[in-house]
């Protein structure tokens, strides 16, 4: 679970079946534990009108079989997040109200899709979220504003600028990233070790 | 005291018959001024002294946001009502002054929508003449659809088909016509918005069917003024106040308490605002709760009452004001 520090910073919660006419899943990694924890409690022929979007991910084979057997009207599986977000906006493009969102894994998958989502005219809070596994952020330079992705230390070097950015909890939802703010501006001759801290 | 609104001093202009149930009437600042800004949704309260006693009742703006030259209401003609509406259809005529306060709105767009879909049921009509005035000034999105009883009290279905077409959806009663909400519910593009203003039964139809097809109710709005009911009349006693009221059967509690001289606050007068939400220090009898604010746990806990729509009958109330 994640504490909430600053008001920006998103807090998530345990997914659970809503009313709707169709429920759209997209998990990576350890996030199909959350959909397979959440199939234990929903209604007879749930799934018959549901879609899942999954990335596996470091997860191999491991939770493909049993989240196939939970019989989704359609099942996709994707090499990564980058991969899986235009199926993602394209299935939005042409979705109509009723339905309902479910995401489960990383923060970078959930803030991604939730991006999608917002886009297509989502509002955050009727979306059901649920953190499984890593807690590896997106992180944007606010010098050069690259994206760097799976960020696990802190201090961490942008991947685009080079500069060394202190990683805040201060989130961006618009662009579904933390801020990373250059740690040593006054004297970059400091350098200060960088902890793993985001695994 | 109206929480937060001021009262405007207003000159009624024109009063017109629209047809066999309703009146429209136009106000303008007897100083000739601007009124106030507003949105479309938002309703003022009226003050009707008719002789010894004064009522204050909630009307939707119906006029378009965009000219404050001059408000508009209009008021269906309740036969056995209070007598709010006869007052105001038989007693307001052109050339008289009347008291308004600053419009509120409890029932504002969401301007975050991709569309608005608005269902309005009868005189629930008013709060949309206001919204489609606004949208269509800047080019929104939306869709009308309006049931009535009959063709004759489609009030203003003619005016917004003139001026919105295809936009506007009418469904009478008598041809045997019906809304066909599921279909329309779920043929909508995501980030739609639902408002829904009518009758009470039709809001609760309209809700519940909404929230079983998984619309969030972040997307829901709606709107619905009970007015207060007249019932058998009844004892209070104001402890704050030290004083001992009676209720008579055409007030409201919340008029008899304003009537004792006391000043509680409040905005909506239709039991939605939760304005002038009052505290129950002890009673014998039962309430007859007639609220959209409280929830029902307060209800059943006998410690809470809206003065402004519900009654109560048994032997004794006092309340902390």
């Amino acid at each position: 679970m994640t504490a909430k520090t600053i008001l920006s910073r998103p807090v998530y919660g345990t997914l659970s079946p809503q009313p709707g006419r169709n429920h759209l899943f997209v998990a990576d990694a350890e996030g199909a534990a959350a959909i397979l924890d959440m199939a234990k409690a929903t209604p007879e022929g749930f799934f018959a009108d549901a879609h899942i979007m999954f990335v596996p991910d470091d997860t191999g084979t491991n939770y493909v079989e049993a989240v196939k057997s939970l019989q989704p009207a359609r099942f996709y599986q994707g090499p990564t997040i980058a991969a899986a977000l235009p199926r993602l906006r394209q299935t939005l493009a042409t979705a109509h109200m009723g339905l309902r969102i479910y995401l489960a894994g990383s923060e970078g998958l959930i803030g991604q899709a939730m991006q999608a989502a917002m886009e297509a005219g989502f509002d955050p809070s009727s979306i059901q979220t649920e953190h499984r596994g890593s807690l590896a952020r997106r992180v944007q330079c606010v010098h050069c504003k690259g994206i760097t992705e799976n960020v696990t230390t802190q201090p961490v070097t942008c991947s685009h600028c080079g500069l060394l950015l202190l990683v805040r909890d201060h989130y961006s939802r618009r662009l579904a990233a933390f801020q990373g703010v250059c740690i040593n501006a006054e004297d970059p001759t400091e350098s200060p070790q960088a902890e793993e801290i985001f695994r | 005291m109206s929480a937060g609104t001021r009262k405007i001093d207003v000159i009624v202009t024109d009063v017109v018959p629209v047809n066999e149930l309703v009146k429209r009437f136009h106000f303008q600042r007897t100083d000739g001024q601007l009124l106030p800004t507003f949105s479309g949704g938002a309703h003022v309260v009226v003050e009707m002294r008719d002789d010894d006693r004064t009522r204050l009742n909630p009307y939707s703006l119906m006029s378009s946001p965009l000219d404050t030259r001059d408000y508009t209401i209009s008021v269906r003609r309740d036969d056995t009502g209070r007598g709010g509406s006869l007052f105001m259809h038989q007693r307001v005529n052109p050339g008289m002054r009347m008291v308004i306060s600053s419009p509120v709105n409890l029932f504002s767009l969401d301007l975050r929508a991709r569309k608005h879909l608005m269902i309005a049921g009868g005189i629930g009509i008013t709060p949309f003449m206001a919204q489609t005035s606004q949208l269509a000034g800047d080019a929104g999105n939306f869709e009308l659809h309006y049931t009535c009883r009959t063709e004759t009290l489609a009030t203003y279905a003619d005016v917004l088909k003139g001026r919105y077409g295809r936009r506007i959806h009418l469904y009478r009663d008598d041809q045997g016509e019906r809304l066909p909400l599921e279909q329309l519910l779920a043929s909508q593009p995501l980030g739609t918005h639902l408002y829904i203003c009518g009758p009470a039964g039709m809001i609760e139809w309209v809700r519940r069917t909404a929230a079983e097809a998984g619309w969030p109710d972040d997307t829901v709005h709606f709107e619905h003024f009970a007015a207060p009911q007249p019932g058998k009349p009844f004892d209070v006693t104001l402890a704050i106040s030290g004083k001992q009221i009676r209720v008579s059967e055409q007030q409201s509690l919340l008029e008899a308490i304003e009537a004792a001289g006391i000043d509680p606050p409040y905005l909506c007068r239709g039991g939605v605002c939760g304005q002038c939400e009052t505290k129950v220090i002890s009673y014998d009898g039962n309430f007859l709760h007639n609220d959209h604010w409280l929830s029902e746990e307060e209800h059943q806990s006998g410690r809470k009452i809206m003065p402004c729509v519900s009654r109560f009958e048994g032997k004794s109330l006092v309340l902390e004001r």
